[in-house]
Formats: structure tokens, C-alpha cells, sequence
């Protein structure tokens, strides 16, 4: 027998899995929207950070007299004592609060700062330049790769690798601070709302001469933010120098990054570049993998991608080793180590379709059995190639189109895990029939507030609109870090539960007025009623008006025996349509297909624009981003939206996106913030070698890179 | 006075620009008296979303920060900082500026719109009412800037093609990737300002 707890059938789903807009929709295109960049408080300072101009350094002084001589100057933090030795530019070094933000970087430009410059390795494609900073992180066999590269049939071997990109958040990171007394108010843009009040306490605590500040004592607030992809989890450094001048000034201190601090320092995804080698049978059986990869996400190295990607190749080596750069740190970026992983075996498998004379979908269709979904990728190749109309456009390398513009096609498969976080729940009905669902979870644009609102106003048969959802406040019941396409599975669960439990409380409270018991009433259309005679009823708010007083529930999520509401593991298939002018070595995506199975959809409208947004972010990195740095002074050199290079609306051309509704509902709800951002890279990759019929091996895909690459081809 | 000889900042030139682009360069004679102001905060007046506010502020001040830090109009946001991804952009005069690119004492004597002057009655502008339909946004930081690029376009080119939109909104970036629904709410909410519901 079905939990009451699970998810209505189909035919019952008045809101789930429709198109629904966003809540928050009106107040973000009218300005009302309020971010931690811009909160405003009676007295409020603004401080701005200096940071280092060197990858590697000692500080050896700092001046400060003449900044805190400066009028409008209120006080200057020091963060990188003298002896500090700084890993990477864009280090904070000191802080300065004054009037206005203005004053702050006057202060900041009267700053004496005395180095010793050290030795630094900034780029890592060339090993041989990394020597005494790399160190081996991996070495793993499976099977017997020697004797199956030895009776294989067809060997490929391949370069491949992509670059480290920032997140580069609309959004800076920062934060307002405000103390009252001993209580802490932490206006923040971040993805993990519920902990970071605590995590901050803890660092205060331990700072000399602060005293003891309990997690009860800080409330972070967080109504709407500016993006994160995985970059804003911390309490951060700049956060901790904020609160301290807050206390020391009595007065709120604004503190968010600049534009190149950003850029610098506030999270960046790490570098792969690989060697391959790949062996099949003439059948297209793939049967061995063999890989050295090495990368870098900053001083602290990068750590090994899952090679082969999706596909479990039965004999396989890989090498991996980690390289430490004095660049600023790596930080979970969508997806983390998928779009590498993605990239260095979907090209692989592209290029050894190619020496097998096969069509790459027929390669992939072939060996699907060795995913752990087989099935799943086997139906969306074959749509994505329907809607791809993937056999009228591929043509082997050998046959490229007419002309100087070169059009071709290219496919790339991924996957992710996206199991609901931990989440609690508090669903709240009143006397007067208005309802809330209030959680210390946050949204990050990806629509998390709507479906809160859509399952709570399912479950209890009203229209979205009739449920307050309130987020971003830790005076909320805790709810997980948005992180991991987990928010989506862990937020409508515990948003299920908390209403259905909410709702059997307002039952049992109406049941005795209507001559019935709890089991026989429903709540559908904004009505409480006898299921079967719609009749024999009341009004939502008539219902309530029975209440003595509100009813408080909470949900949660895990919680054993209430339902399987939300599950782990998606596939997805995406194509890209590409024309490269092979006069210019400039790529056009042309049309993107984009095929994807999220378990249970709640709002298909929010599903869609996230595989959208995917393709636009992912198509970044295959033809323009990266974090470029000048080898002599270690200095980035693009730390700015000019030239850290971005899709714009122009670059995009037609997306059409096909969601697996209805095939997996019955898994329940599974994130969908990763999984479409990991393939567009390698599709388009792919797509421009079909083109050109000569392969571009490391992203970004510029026209230099095109050009050079048609060169060496022989196809200029 | 700003006392660094090193640094040469987009403000510094600016301001240089503002204050001295009268006297013609390499004059022989003596240079004319060009009306200077500052350093430190003098008086200004701007005219914003129809209302006249005076303000004491500093000639360096961009109009993004008067609107954002002296008046709280925080719907154009700080973003680049650096005139490159157009998520602070308004109207003056009419034309979509940069407001992170413009001083706020440049900005006296002209017409300034932001996003918080678009809606009228407790309404929402139809382009305002497309973005939500079309889903153009997700974190939602870059849609005033974005709303009121498409405004100027469309104010330009009421019936544009696709091809116009996809080029005439290059100006703006948004890292969440809402650039299909944005291309769909422009053209749906042409197509309904032109039906004359509401211009």
C-alpha cells in the first residue's frame, strides 16, 4: 500500500510537473528584490579589501598610518600580518571601513605593503615546467588493460584538456554585518544558509580577544542571491574581517569583492588535461582505457577526475597527478570534476568512432550496456537524435560540407547523483486560511521558493499563489546547503511531509462538522471535502475558521517510513550543431539538443530553464572562457567581464530541450542543477571536429586555436 | 586630492574628462577658466524616475552609486563595475547607458529611468510582465539591467526581428544563461506593446 506520503498519481497532479511562474518573479524584474549587495542600514560603513599583486610573496611590512590618518577613514584591519607568506594574487592582505565606499579605496590605495617576491608556477598544461610541484594523486588498474590494448582490434590515442574557469557570479561575494549587543545579523549571498552563521561564530570564537559568540547568536538572512554555482558555501575570511569591524565599530559594514577580487579569489573550477588511449573491438566493443591526467585547482592541486566517464571501460589504468599553482583556490563549480571527466572521454570515444569508421551514436548506442543506465541513455540517444535529425546531418570526417563554413554535429552523454538534502520544514495554517512553509533554505535562481509553493499548495488543494513561502532566515527550521542538485529533492520532500501532516491536523479538526471521519475529506480546488460528493464541504477558509488556534507541523527529510519521495542517478544525452569558418577559426553553435531524466518533475518551467541556462554557461567554456595568466609576473590577466569571456545572447542559437517526463516519475524528485551543464563542452568539441574533420584538443575553442589546429591538419 | 601618480583608473580619466573637456588640447595660449568642483562632496541635482533629488556628493561618484547608495535604488546592480556586462543599465535622455560608466554629476540636467520607474499603477510594464512569463531570469541579478537594455531596444525598434533582438541586446550578460527566455520576451511583449495595450 502507497505511503500517504508519496507523491500524487499523474491524473491527481493539479500543479506538479505544469509550467508554473516563478514566485519571486515580479520582484526581481521591478528592482524590489533585495540582495545582500543591496542591503542598506542606519549608519552603515563600507569597507574594501587590498589584495596581493603577487601569485607568490612574503609580506614583510604594512603601512597603515597614513590610511588611518585619512578623513572618513574609521579603521584598518590588517589580515595578512608581516611573515605571511601569500599563495596567490588576489590574497586579502588588510581591510579598511570609512563613510562611504569611496573613502574605503582611498584608504586602501594609502596602504604601504612591502614583499618579498617568491617563485611562482601559475600554468600547469606544460609539466615539464611544473617540476617540484606535482605530486602523483592517483594510480588505479582494473582488469588487464596491456593484454586488452594487446588483441584489441582498434587503438586510439589522444591529448585533451580544458583550462580552470571562475564562477564569475552576477553577484559579487560579500556581505553586510550588523551587531546588536551580542547579536549578529549576517545579510549574506550564499548557498548554504543554515550553516554559516554557525561556522562564523566558531571563527570569531577563536579569534583572539572577540570572547565566545554562540551559533544562537548570529541570524543570517538571505532573501535573494545572485548566483553561486558552487562557490558560495563559506563563511568566508572577508565575512569573519566584516563581523570584527562591525563589533569594533559598532556600526553595519558592508564588505563585497570587486569585480577582479571576484575573479581572483572567489572560486574557480580546476584545470584537466589528459593523455588517452582507448582500445575497441571492430564491432565497436569498447574493451580497454588507459589515461594520464594531471590538473591544478590552486595551491592545494587537483584531485583525480572519475575517468572513463559513464562508461565502466572493463580494463582500464589511470594515472593522475595534482599540481600546485599560486592561483586562487578551486571551489566546487556545477558538477565538480564532470565537464573534465566529461570532456577527456567523450572526445576519446568521438575520435575512436572516427578510426573505427563508425558513427559515434552508433558507438555510444552500442556500448550504453557498460553505464550503470544503460537503458535510460539508449532511449534519450535515440531521441536526442530525432530531434537532432542526427542521421541526415553527421558525415564521417572524411566528407566534410562544401564551402568555406563548415557545419557538423557532435553528442556527449553524463550523468550525476542529486539526492535530496537534509531539510526540515515548518508548514503553518492559521484561523484565517493563510498558510506558510517557512525553511532556512535559499534560492539561488533556481527556482527553489516556486516549488516549495507548488508542493505545499498541492498537497493541500490550493492554488500557488495562496502559500507564503519564507526562506533565507535562520529563525526557519534548518534546511541543507544548496549544493549537488540537492535543494530540489530534500526541499519538496520535507515540504510533502510537513504539508500532508499539516493538513490531516486540519482534517480531524472540520471532520466532526461535516459528519464524517478524517479519511473520508480531501482538500482539492481550495475546498474541504467528502471525497466523491464535493458537495458535502467548505471553503478553505471556512475550514480554518474551525481552528482554536494555528496549526504548526514539521517535515524532514530523510524521514523512514514516510514515503520515498525523492531518489539518486540521472542520465542525460546532449547534441550540438556547430558551423566553423575555417577563414576566420570562428565557431557558431547552432542548435543544442538537450535530452534529460530528473525523476519527478514539480515545475517543468524551472526544469527547462535550468538545461537552458546549462547549455549557455557549458558553451562559455568550449569556445571562450579561461583564466588567463602571464607566466613572468604570475598576474591574472582577465580579471574582468571584458575579457573573462562569457556567452551573450548573440552566441546563443536555438536549444531545444526534451525532459523524460512521465518514464521515471515513480522515482521520485532528483536535482537537475549539474547534470545538464557537464556535456554541452564535449557535444561542441565534438560537433567542431565532425566540422572540420581535425580536432581542436584543448578548450577554449578559439579562432587562434581553430586556426592552428587546421594548420597542423593539413585542412587550411 | 587624490595623491597616487601610479594609478590611472577609469574614474580618474573620467573625472579628468568631466571637469577639463573644454580646453582644447595643446593650447599655446593660457588656458581658459574651466569652472572646477571638488575634491570632496558639492552639490548636485538629478533627475530620476520624474523626481527631482538634490544630493551632496563627491564629482567622482558614478551614477550607479548615487542611485544605488544615496538614493537606495538598488535595482541597477554593481556587477563589472567596469562598463562590460551592463547589469546597472538605465535610461538618460532616453539612451541605455552604463550607470557604473557615468558620473552622477554628468548626469544633471538629463532625464534618468531606472527599473523602479518602469511599472506604473501597480502594474507591470508588459516587457516586465514577459520576462517573468518567459522565465528570463534565474538569480535574477542581471534583469533590471536587462529590462531596461530591452526597453531602449524596443523603444528603437518596436517591431523587431529576431535577428534584431539577438544583436541588439549583446550589451547586457547574464551568467545564469536566461538568454532564450529573454529573446522570447522581448518579441512576445513587442508584439502585445504594439497591439497598443499599453505603451
Amino acid at each position: 500500500m502507497p505511503s500517504k506520503y508519496d507523491w500524487p498519481p499523474a491524473e491527481k497532479r493539479s500543479l506538479i510537473g505544469k509550467r508554473i511562474d516563478r514566485l519571486e518573479g515580479s520582484a526581481k524584474v521591478t528592482g524590489a528584490a533585495h540582495y545582500a549587495y543591496d542591503i542598506h542600514r542606519p549608519g552603515m560603513l563600507v569597507a574594501k579589501l587590498l589584495v596581493s599583486p603577487h601569485a607568490h610573496a612574503r609580506v614583510k611590512s604594512i603601512d597603515t598610518s597614513a590610511a588611518e590618518k585619512l578623513p572618513g577613514v574609521r579603521a584598518v584591519k590588517v589580515i595578512s600580518p608581516p611573515g605571511t607568506e601569500v599563495q596567490w594574487e588576489g590574497t586579502e592582505i588588510a581591510a579598511v571601513a570609512a563613510d562611504t565606499e569611496q573613502l574605503a579605496r582611498d584608504g586602501v590605495r594609502a596602504l604601504r605593503v612591502e614583499y618579498e617576491i617568491l617563485p611562482h608556477l601559475v600554468k600547469e598544461e606544460d609539466l615539464n615546467k611544473a617540476a617540484g610541484m606535482t605530486k602523483p594523486a592517483l594510480e588505479q588498474t582494473s582488469g588487464n588493460p596491456d593484454q586488452a590494448f594487446a588483441t584489441a582490434d582498434v587503438v586510439h590515442e589522444g591529448y585533451y584538456g580544458l583550462p580552470t574557469v571562475t564562477h564569475c557570479c552576477q553577484e559579487a561575494h560579500g556581505q553586510v554585518v550588523e551587531w546588536e549587543g551580542d547579536k549578529c545579523t549576517f545579510y549574506a549571498t550564499t548557498q548554504a544558509l543554515s550553516r554559516i552563521g554557525g561556522d562564523l561564530a566558531k571563527e570569531l570564537s577563536a579569534a583572539p580577544g572577540f570572547g565566545t559568540v554562540k551559533p544562537s547568536q548570529v541570524r543570517v538572512l538571505c532573501e535573494h542571491m545572485g548566483g553561486g554555482f558552487g562557490s558560495k558555501f563559506g563563511h568566508e575570511r572577508w565575512g569573519v574581517v566584516c563581523a570584527q569591524l562591525a563589533k569594533q565599530l559598532g556600526k553595519p559594514v558592508k564588505l563585497m569583492l570587486d569585480r577582479d577580487q571576484e575573479l581572483l579569489m572567489a572560486g574557480a573550477r580546476p584545470s584537466d588535461f589528459a593523455k588517452v588511449k582507448i582500445g575497441a573491438k571492430r564491432d565497436g566493443s569498447v574493451v580497454a582505457w588507459e589515461s594520464e591526467s594531471w590538473s591544478t585547482g590552486g595551491p592545494g592541486g587537483g584531485g583525480p577526475p572519475p575517468l572513463p566517464y559513464v562508461f565502466t571501460i572493463p580494463n582500464q589504468r589511470r594515472r593522475h597527478i595534482s599540481v600546485a599553482t599560486h592561483t586562487g583556490p578551486a571551489r566546487a563549480w556545477r558538477a565538480p570534476n564532470h565537464p573534465q571527466a566529461c570532456l577527456l572521454t567523450m572526445c576519446a570515444l568521438d575520435d575512436l568512432a572516427d578510426k573505427l569508421g563508425l558513427d559515434p551514436l552508433e558507438l555510444f548506442l552500442k556500448n550504453a550496456g557498460l553505464s550503470p543506465r544503460g537503458d535510460v541513455y539508449r532511449t534519450e540517444l535515440l531521441k536526442a537524435a530525432e530531434l537532432m535529425d542526427w542521421k541526415a546531418k553527421w558525415h564521417p570526417r572524411s566528407r566534410l560540407t562544401a564551402g568555406p563554413v563548415k557545419r557538423g554535429v557532435g553528442l556527449s552523454v553524463h550523468t550525476w547523483g542529486g539526492r535530496g538534502h537534509d531539510s526540515d520544514c515548518r508548514m503553518m495554517i492559521h484561523p484565517d486560511g493563510s498558510v506558510q512553509a517557512q525553511l532556512a533554505s535559499q534560492d539561488l535562481g533556481t527556482g527553489t521558493r516556486t516549488v516549495i509553493g507548488i508542493v505545499a499548495a498541492e498537497t493541500l488543494g490550493l492554488p500557488v499563489r495562496a502559500v507564503q513561502v519564507q526562506i533565507g532566515d535562520t529563525n526557519y527550521p534548518p534546511s541543507g546547503a544548496s549544493g549537488g542538485s540537492t535543494t530540489v529533492g530534500g526541499v519538496s520532500a520535507s515540504t510533502r511531509r510537513a504539508a500532508t501532516k499539516a493538513l490531516d491536523k486540519l482534517l480531524e479538526t472540520v471532520a466532526p462538522s461535516l459528519g464524517t471521519t478524517p479519511d473520508k475529506l480531501v482538500a482539492v480546488d481550495g475546498r474541504v471535502y467528502v471525497a466523491g460528493d464535493p458537495s458535502k464541504g467548505l471553503t478553505w477558509k471556512a475550514a480554518c475558521a474551525k481552528l482554536s488556534k494555528p496549526i504548526s507541523e514539521l517535515g524532514r527529510n530523510p524521514a523512514r517510513d514516510e514515503g520515498n519521495l525523492n531518489d539518486s542517478g540521472v542520465g542525460g544525452v546532449e547534441m550540438a550543431e556547430v558551423e566553423v569558418d575555417t577563414e576566420t577559426g570562428v565557431v557558431a553553435v547552432k542548435k543544442m539538443v538537450v535530452v534529460q531524466d530528473c525523476g519527478l518533475i514539480i515545475n517543468l518551467k524551472a526544469a527547462e530553464s535550468q538545461c537552458y541556462g546549462a547549455v549557455s554557461m557549458a558553451m562559455s567554456g568550449a569556445l571562450y572562457e579561461e583564466r588567463i595568466f602571464d607566466e613572468a609576473t604570475g598576474r591574472m590577466l582577465n580579471a574582468d567581464m571584458e575579457f573573462t569571456k562569457t556567452t551573450g545572447l548573440a552566441d546563443t542559437g536555438e536549444v531545444v530541450v526534451h525532459m523524460m517526463t512521465g518514464m521515471y516519475d515513480n522515482r521520485g524528485v532528483i536535482g537537475l542543477g549539474e547534470p545538464p551543464v557537464v556535456s554541452p563542452m564535449a557535444a561542441i568539441a565534438n560537433a567542431v571536429t565532425n566540422a572540420i574533420g581535425v580536432r581542436v584538443p584543448t578548450m577554449p575553442m578559439t579562432p587562434d586555436k581553430v586556426l592552428a589546429t587546421l594548420e597542423k591538419g593539413g585542412r587550411a | 586630492m587624490r595623491k597616487d601618480k601610479k594609478g590611472f583608473s577609469r574614474r580618474s580619466f573620467l573625472q579628468g574628462v568631466g571637469v577639463a573637456a573644454a580646453a582644447p588640447a595643446g593650447a599655446r595660449a593660457a588656458p581658459p577658466r574651466v569652472a572646477t568642483v571638488g575634491p570632496g562632496p558639492v552639490r548636485m541635482a538629478l533627475r530620476v524616475n520624474g523626481r527631482i533629488h538634490s544630493l551632496r556628493l563627491e564629482p567622482r561618484v558614478t551614477l550607479l552609486e548615487a542611485l544605488r547608495d544615496s538614493l537606495e535604488l538598488t535595482g541597477a546592480k554593481k556587477v563589472c563595475d567596469r562598463g562590460a556586462c551592463g547589469s546597472c543599465t538605465v535610461l538618460l535622455d532616453g539612451h541605455p547607458v552604463y550607470a557604473c560608466g557615468v558620473l552622477a554629476i554628468e548626469a544633471q540636467g538629463k532625464d534618468v529611468r531606472t527599473i523602479e520607474g518602469l511599472a506604473g499603477g501597480g502594474r507591470l510594464h508588459p516587457l516586465q510582465a514577459s520576462f517573468v512569463e518567459h522565465d528570463a531570469l534565474q538569480c535574477g541579478f542581471c534583469t533590471p539591467g536587462f529590462v531596461m537594455a530591452a526597453k531602449a531596444f524596443l523603444d528603437k525598434h518596436p517591431t523587431p526581428t529576431t535577428e534584431e533582438i539577438r544583436l541588439g541586446l549583446g550589451g547586457n550578460l547574464c551568467r545564469c544563461g536566461t538568454y532564450l527566455g529573454i529573446r522570447q520576451a522581448v518579441a512576445e511583449a513587442a508584439r502585445e506593446m504594439k497591439g497598443g495595450r499599453r505603451a
